[in-house]
């Protein structure tokens, strides 16, 4: 079963769409859907009533899976937004969150061809070691920013819940991917 | 859209990951530096979220009160048995206060007992705290034409308050409990075993003086004692609780933190009354 869609270089010789403004405006929207869609996504896991590890343990799919498959939707820049984002959601110190996801997003990006190529079940196993890597700076950083051991709990709970929302995340953000692909591969 | 050449863009996509780092790294450095800034940052983001947050809110709500129903629900069948079984027990119970009543009427009959008259009281609202001679008095307002004497009994809505210490035309003090002055002979209404309780100025008065062989125990009801002809006996006063170092104290049924009525009782009693006032109390205004 291969989850991961598949990377087919475009047929060459193809003539190069015409740039009018309605094809510009949906290829931005195309560009902007993994931020947007995360950062929302994010909002509304943050709710003053849910669980204070659910907006973490959310981005971390989310940002892992568009650096593996669609670079172009999740830049650096567009990590540091959510991270930002998601450090003044929840109360942790400024800048934990940016530095964790921007470490994932790295790693995925340094493994991506090879990701891509790979069967479900390993990507979800690479996701949660390097999910395992993000908590584990999260803590630390935290430690060394309020100068004190923050709890275990939290940590092992996020670490739980994003390896356990990869795989739902995973399918709906595909048929999302494999959407725009059939978009963008229209004549 | 800005054009750049292949190479230029490159070196950028490389580079972006670092310089993200590193801005990363400054912003923290920024978080630690300047607090205020990051807080009203947070408050900004928080206020712009504050409308999306109310709104999803209230479908989130919904589902939990029909979850909570449907919860309420289920258990709708055992709530309902052991209502039944409770209200069985309690006709039970009912019939036998019933029986024990008319039991009691008779037996009164046969004695001749003569029941005590309800005591009168005025009730009269606290207007201060603290003052005067004492750490722990209240001063009372009341009407000119009162029938207020020294050693009257305060009560609130639960318990034993005080007890009036000093009249004037408009208003009265109450010593209460806790202070350190007042000692309160109580019966412990488990053993029936007679004790003072004496205030130390703090939340709880402390119990002292109860007789050798008997130990009062964590939670037991105490109710004052007409022992001395002060007070009357059996108003309620609190339970005993022991305290961390192990001493026994009374935890008061009245709030004497937050008083602000009183009922001030004639229970037509001469007993001790403060020193000032040994010689002879004046006798009652009006007698049944």
């Amino acid at each position: 079963m291969s989850l991961a869609p598949k990377l087919r270089a475009p047929p060459p010789g193809r003539p190069e769409p015409p740039q009018d403004l309605p094809r510009r405006l949906e290829a931005l929207l195309r560009l902007a859907f993994p931020l947007v869609s995360t950062a929302l996504v994010l909002i509304l896991s943050a709710t003053p009533s849910g669980l204070p590890a659910l907006a973490f343990a959310l981005a971390m799919p989310s940002i892992a899976f568009w650096t593996v498959f669609r670079p172009a939707g999740m830049a650096p820049p567009m990590v540091f937004v959510l991270g930002l984002l998601l450090d003044f959601l929840t109360m942790a110190p400024l800048g934990v969150h940016i530095i964790a996801l921007l470490a994932l997003h790295g790693a995925a990006m340094r493994l991506r061809f090879w990701l891509a190529r790979q069967g479900f079940i390993v990507v979800w196993l690479c996701f949660c070691v390097g999910a395992l890597g993000a908590t584990l700076l999260t803590w630390g950083f935290t430690a060394l920013l309020l100068l004190s051991l923050p709890p275990w709990p939290p940590i092992f709970h996020t670490l739980l819940l994003a390896t356990g929302f990869y795989p739902p995340i995973a399918i709906l953000l595909s048929r999302a991917h494999e959407a725009m692909r059939r978009a963008e591969n229209a004549p | 859209m800005i054009r750049l050449s292949i190479p230029l863009r490159q070196v950028l996509a490389r580079l972006s990951l670092p310089i993200m780092i590193a801005f990363a790294f400054g912003v923290m450095l920024l978080g630690k530096a300047d607090t205020l800034l990051v807080e009203r940052m947070r408050s900004t983001l928080s206020d712009a979220l504050a409308p999306i947050y109310a709104a999803i809110s209230q479908p989130v709500n919904a589902v939990e009160e029909a979850v909570a129903e449907i919860r309420g629900l289920a258990t709708l069948r055992s709530d309902n048995a052991r209502l039944r079984e409770e209200n069985e027990r309690l006709r039970r119970w009912h019939a036998a206060a019933l029986g024990l009543e008319s039991e009691n009427a008779l037996l009164r009959r046969q004695l001749g007992f003569m029941p005590e008259g309800a005591p009168n009281f005025h009730a009269a609202r606290v207007v201060a705290d603290g003052g005067g001679t004492y750490a722990r008095a209240v001063l009372l307002s009341i009407p000119p034409q009162h029938g207020i004497r020294k050693g009257q009994v305060a009560l609130d809505e639960r318990g034993f308050v005080g007890r009036v210490t000093e009249v004037g035309s408009r208003s009265a003090r109450v010593l209460l409990a806790t202070d350190m002055n007042s000692r309160v002979p109580v019966t412990l209404e488990g053993s029936r075993a007679r004790a003072v309780m004496a205030g130390t100025n703090g939340a709880r008065p402390r119990l002292a003086h109860w007789p050798e062989g008997v130990i009062p125990q964590e939670g037991e009801r105490v109710v004052t004692s007409a022992q001395a002809n002060a007070f009357p006996a059996g108003l309620p006063v609190g339970v005993v609780r022991r305290n961390a170092q192990g001493s026994l104290e009374v935890e008061l049924f009245a709030r004497l933190d937050h008083l602000e009525m009183v009922r001030l009782f004639d229970f037509g009693l001469s007993g001790i009354l403060p020193p000032e006032a040994v010689a002879r109390p004046e006798p009652r205004a009006s007698r049944r």
